[in-house]
């Protein structure tokens, strides 16, 4: 794609024989244009491999020593081949030249490998072109607000190399391309808002992606194993962020739903497939409503975020028989959805496929937890007892809730409960499950977060990785699945307080999850900024086509197809060209008439044999015709007066003009 | 056959205007602009980055190319604009000889308040030249303009085109100047000068031995006799004016004869008598020079040397 525009741009190069030569591209505008590329790749150095950011560094560098001792080019073999080896050695390292990783590792090859040959104005176009690729392929990698910033600046830059390679001339000052970059940017804004706003979105990917389209996401996976959800809670990356549309629900009840899991093989939890709840999954209300929308950062995940318990899903979403809300494709831009959760339910009955998956266990293995279940069985059978005889065994025994616990051994369980009696949420609500299933009662687990951080600033809700959670969920038979939280028996501060508060260690945390200290101001800036945050989340990244059709139809229109956006758009840029329109308009109407008119009587006089020099400005020019035609003199004169203080004096009034076009049409040579 | 159909083309958009002889302004009516070849290539890349925005459901990146969109307008704009309001003059040039080229001086002023950079002229297919033109200042650009043939050498109608500030578009107007510069043949020729001869002695044609020393006479005016030697007296009593005659019994002169050259065509010999002209002038000798229809006496000079050249340019087109 990339090559197909370097080579429509440059490939006519030397076809071409008639017409003008080549022009070459200045010093100057080639250091601007150098300047521009290393700042376009620059932050993507981190991640590119070591030598195609040396290959960089020497192709941009080498171009200028060339530049600055006047050298000659290197031959154009050594730069094709230079340019084949490094496609080859991206080919190399990514096993692909497609997808968003290699795109970009070939963007920086070539844009290393193209200074080389570059002379003619025409290469310092496809360079710049190249730049506009780059600052695209960077916002593929983040659109935070920082991020943002510095690739328009460096936009900025671009433009001006782009004005410098048609400014080569003489005249422009250094910053002059930089001031007129910036005025145009700043003139270009409203067309953008309008484009930005009304043109019609369409759902994508056109075409499925490259696999690492997205790497790098954290968040939830859709297994659990021993240190899975502690290794999340070390990074405060934001997963989501709410906002309620009354007041925000206490702290005990801000579990957020994501993957349900059911199988265990003595280590790993697991999802099953599921269909959509066919009838919807039977949720029975007791109580009122929680309306809210969420703020979803990019997961790579179809999963949305609900409390519990999600009551329906939102558009392009599913929900399965376990709550979970699926979205019909992976969630890879910030999204947003609005949601309405009912946290007092029932739940309808279990059927028979749902019963037998939730007591399903290994064969064998964890022999002792087994055993400990089959004791509490025989002791009283009731579900209910059976559930306090765990949490009890959590809340009396000598259990710690941490974030660095030891290594469990293959019988993960039995290794947990009797010997090393040290964990994270995962490990409580997976032996919980486990000794629940054991003693026949139905259970499986749950992951998501708990809790979240109110930010004041912006009375919302934000909810951090290191809100990851696991719990249980039991099945009842008075009351369908039942939430128990096995952590809050061990470290019940946890639920009230959030993470801080109910680890035993909390050093091992990270900095935003903290509380109080000498640092508090710090994390208040810290909310103040994610605040921003999330205005620009929620209004400008998650603007997609869901969003657009919202907010459009919001204004009052009622809902709003593709088709009446496209007019309302054409409607809008038309408006606005007219009012440019009008107000050049006016400007103009003042200074064009002046010219013309005294063109008319110069050619007047020019008939006569008096035509005007070339370098004759219009007071010496009257004075010449005054001294051979003294009769002239006093209109001419009045008439080259009027004539410069309009053209060259301040603007004036049209009534000036007129009186002008009048003596002008009066003026008889 | 492209190319004279845009010539014709260009006939065609510019069939309204008169060529004139005083500065013209370049109003909205005169200015075109279209997008340039990296102005298309550029409508390509946005639509990559539009398709690409899509494919990753990127705001930012649909935001940009907006952007970028939105700036390309504004350039179009600004492109515009670079030419509005320019007034274009007309420059003399100095005559020259067939072969050579003509410079041809045009100078551009700047009324408005802003400056207006890489504006170029460009005559046919030439590679235009660049200025800047400076606030309520002007720039002068010369062309050179190849004169192939002697005669008069229009340069006719020129474009004036830029295409600040991002080269997407290009903006032009084409104008055009009552504006002349007279061509010397080329001199060509291998011949040596022809024999001196002295006053009176000559038999040989015409009368080539007229000088301008003594006085012998006078005879009917004929077109390229110097005015000064027309017998104004004379001429307020006669319909046809009379040419004193001298003859020069001191100084040798010169002929330079058509009759002399026995060269079939007229251009060789014309380049010929050119030539002649220059070697005469250079040697410093007395020279006249005759040539079907017009006679020039002999003398020496700038302005001898420039009547015969012009004469000789203008031989076969009746003058001007």
């Amino acid at each position: 794609m990339i090559a197909t525009i370097g080579g429509w741009v440059g490939g006519r190069r030397r076809k071409k024989t008639a017409g003008p030569p080549a022009e070459l591209l200045s010093a100057s505008a080639l250091t601007w244009l150098l300047t521009t590329l290393l700042l376009a790749v620059a932050p993507r150095i981190g991640e590119l491999p070591v030598w195609l950011t040396l290959l960089f560094v020497v192709g941009v560098g080498w171009r200028g020593w060339i530049a600055f001792r006047n050298k000659s080019l290197p031959s154009r073999w050594l730069v094709l081949s230079l340019g084949l080896l490094a496609a080859a050695g991206v080919l190399i390292d990514y096993r692909t030249l497609l997808g968003r990783d290699a795109g970009m590792a070939l963007l920086a090859a070539m844009t290393a490998c193209k200074p080389l040959e570059t002379r003619s104005q025409r290469d310092g176009v496809v360079l710049v072109f190249l730049g506009y690729l780059l600052v695209m392929g960077n916002l593929l990698y983040s659109q935070d607000i920082p991020m943002v910033a510095y690739l328009l600046a460096v936009l900025l830059v671009m433009l001006a190399s782009q004005v410098m390679i048609y400014r080569q001339h003489a005249g422009l000052t250094a910053f002059a391309p930089l001031r007129l970059a910036v005025k145009m940017v700043v003139q270009a804004i409203p067309v953008m808002l309008i484009l930005f706003v009304l043109f019609p979105r369409i759902p994508g990917p056109l075409w499925s992606l490259p696999r690492d389209a997205y790497q790098g996401r954290t968040g939830l996976s859709d297994e659990m194993m021993p240190g899975t959800v502690s290794q999340l809670s070390k990074t405060d990356e934001v997963a989501f962020r709410v906002r309620f549309v009354g007041d925000m629900p206490r702290a005990n009840q801000l579990y957020w739903r994501g993957p349900v899991l059911w199988d265990f093989d003595g280590r790993r939890w697991a999802r099953i497939d599921e269909l959509p709840a066919r009838p919807p999954a039977g949720l029975i209300p007791e109580g009122a409503a929680l309306d809210y929308s969420v703020m979803l950062e990019p997961s790579n995940r179809r999963w949305l975020l609900a409390l519990d318990m999600p009551a329906s899903p939102p558009p392009r979403a599913i929900m399965t028989a376990s709550f979970q809300i699926l979205r019909d494709r992976p969630v890879n831009e910030v999204y947003r959805y609005e949601m309405r959760s009912y946290p007092q339910y029932r739940t309808g009955p279990l059927n028979e496929f749902q019963r037998s998956r939730a007591l399903r266990l290994p064969e064998s293995g964890n022999s002792r937890a087994r055993a400990l279940a089959a004791e509490w069985q025989a002791r009283d059978s009731h579900p209910e007892a059976l559930v306090n005889a765990a949490l009890a065994l959590f809340h009396d025994q000598d259990f710690r809730y941490t974030l660095t616990p030891p290594l469990l051994g293959g019988d993960s369980v039995d290794d947990f409960l009797f010997r090393t009696r040290q964990g994270f949420c995962e490990h409580y609500a997976s032996a919980f499950v486990f000794l629940m299933r054991a003693a026949g009662v139905p259970a499986r687990v749950v992951t998501g977060y708990l809790g979240g951080e109110p930010n004041q600033v912006g009375h919302y809700l934000i909810v951090r990785q290191a809100d990851a959670h696991a719990w249980a969920e039991v099945w009842l038979p008075e009351r369908g699945w039942v939430r128990i939280d096995p952590t809050a028996a061990v470290a019940p501060m946890r639920i009230q307080e959030g993470l801080y508060a109910a680890v035993t260690d909390p050093q091992t945390l990270p900095f935003l999850v903290r509380r109080g200290g000498d640092s508090e101001w710090l994390r208040q800036l810290a909310m103040a900024w994610d605040s921003f945050n999330n205005a620009w989340n929620e209004w400008v990244l998650a603007y997609g086509p869901d969003r657009q059709k919202e907010f459009l139809s919001g204004l009052g229109f009622g809902p709003v197809d593709w088709g009446e956006m496209t007019v309302a758009m054409t409607v809008t840029l038309a408006g606005l060209g007219l009012i440019v329109v009008g107000l050049r308009w006016r400007a103009g109407l003042v200074r064009q008439p002046v010219v013309r008119a005294w063109s008319r009587c110069c050619a007047r006089l020019a008939r006569r044999g008096l035509a005007r020099g070339p370098h004759e400005g219009p007071l010496a020019y009257a004075a010449r015709v005054a001294a051979s035609r003294p009769e002239l003199a006093e209109p001419l004169g009045e008439i080259a007066r009027r004539y410069a203080a309009l053209r060259y004096g301040p603007e004036a009034a049209p009534a000036e003009v007129r009186q002008l076009q009048r003596l002008v049409r009066q003026f008889r040579a | 056959m492209a190319r004279s159909l845009r010539q014709r083309f260009e006939d065609w958009v510019t069939r309204g205007q008169r060529p004139s002889h005083v500065p013209i302004p370049l109003t909205r009516r005169r200015i075109y602009i279209l997008p340039t070849r990296y102005g298309y290539a550029f409508a390509v890349l946005l639509f990559v980055l539009f398709l690409w925005s899509v494919n990753y459901s990127n705001s930012m990146g649909f935001a940009f190319t907006f952007l970028l969109a939105a700036v390309a307008l504004n350039s179009m704009w600004r492109t515009h604009d670079n030419l509005l309001g320019l007034v274009v003059h007309p420059g003399s040039a100095e005559a020259v000889f067939a072969g050579q080229e003509a410079r041809f001086g045009y100078r551009l002023e700047n009324p408005g308040s802003t400056p207006r950079y890489g504006v170029g002229v460009q005559w046919q297919d030439q590679t235009p030249q660049y200025v800047d033109v400076p606030a309520r200042g002007s720039a002068v650009v010369t062309l050179a303009i190849p004169a192939q043939r002697r005669g008069w050498l229009r340069p006719g109608r020129i474009r004036i085109l830029t295409r600040f500030p991002l080269g997407l578009l290009q903006s032009w107007s084409w104008v055009a100047f009552e504006q002349s510069v007279l061509v010397y043949p080329c001199p060509r020729g291998q011949r040596p000068l022809p024999a001196l001869q002295t006053g009176g002695s000559g038999g040989g044609v015409g009368e080539q031995n007229l000088g301008s020393e003594d006085y012998a006479g006078f005879r009917p005016y004929a077109p390229g006799d110097s005015p000064r030697r027309i017998a104004w007296k004379a001429a307020t009593h006669t319909e046809q004016w009379q040419v004193k005659r001298f003859t020069d019994q001191a100084r040798p002169e010169l002929w330079l004869d058509w009759r002399l050259l026995g060269i079939d065509n007229v251009e060789p010999r014309l380049e010929q008598l050119c030539q002649w002209v220059l070697k005469a002038e250079s040697d410093g000798l007395q020279y006249g020079l005759w040539v079907p229809g017009q006679r020039i006496e002999p003398a020496h000079g700038d302005s001898q040397r420039r009547r015969c050249l012009e004469a000789l340019a203008l031989f076969g087109e009746g003058g001007r």
